[in-house]
């Protein structure tokens, strides 16, 4: 599936956008933040407090203790400053 | 009883007209008795800042302040609403966000651009970054937490 990234996540990670799979057992939003952060430095740095990083699957806001299910895009980045 | 409203949602990169959009509420009814505008704009942070750039969610960002308006609608009796967000970077003093509400009295006018501010300000998906007035690029703005508190006045009532 696809992750895409913003603000300083994006540029922490490095990349906009990638395609992965998902490894047998990552089931929620938490397992996969977990997950990410043992696939390098810069997902460590930017994944650092992740209690702190918001997740939107298919563009509406989920906690981190929703199950993923088979959406088309994961969104992952940080509290929104807008307005 | 009225048709239901549809709140009209803009996610642009261009500047917008406010009294072009109170026109677009108003002309040609007589039902409305109350505009209320909020229009949000780029400070200099006493001189610090250049600018803001402004990255946004495309299709998020739509989706989700049109989720809001939708609730303002449900809740007040409205008779239009509009809602426009700026992304792309903006000098201090540029306008970058706009909300109209209206509505036949002034109160429902006044809570719905609250409550449709309050809300986008926390869950809207748009990021702040700092351009620094020596020319460097600063940090990304941080969330504050008097935002969150702002939404505590619209729960449970």
């Amino acid at each position: 599936m696809r992750l895409v990234y913003f603000a300083w996540v994006r540029e922490r990670i490095g990349k906009e956008s990638e395609e992965v799979s998902l490894p047998d057992g990552v089931l929620t939003v938490r397992d996969l933040l977990a997950w990410l952060k043992t696939r390098g430095p810069e997902y460590e740095a930017a994944l650092e407090h992740s209690d702190a990083i918001r997740v939107a699957l298919d563009m509406e806001h989920v906690h981190h203790s929703e199950k993923i299910g088979t959406p088309f895009e994961i969104a992952l980045f940080p509290p929104m400053t807008g307005g | 009883m009225a048709a239901p409203v549809t709140p009209l949602v803009r996610i642009q990169r261009e500047d917008f007209d406010v009294q072009a959009e109170i026109a677009r509420l108003t002309e040609g009814r007589g039902d409305v008795g109350a505009v209320v505008t909020f229009t949000g704009l780029c400070r200099d942070e006493a001189g610090r800042l250049s600018a803001l750039e402004l990255e946004h969610y495309p299709g998020m960002a739509e989706a989700e302040i049109t989720r809001i308006a939708g609730q303002a609608i449900e809740r007040w009796p409205l008779t239009g609403l509009t809602a426009i967000h700026r992304f792309g970077t903006i000098a201090p003093g540029g306008q970058i966000v706009l909300v109209v509400a209206a509505s036949s009295h002034r109160q429902a006018a006044f809570e719905a651009a609250s409550f449709l501010m309050d809300y986008l300000k926390t869950r809207a998906p748009f990021w702040k970054k700092e351009h620094l007035a020596d020319g460097t690029t600063g940090h990304w703005v941080e969330a504050k937490d008097a935002d969150d508190a702002a939404l505590k006045r619209w729960e449970g009532s």
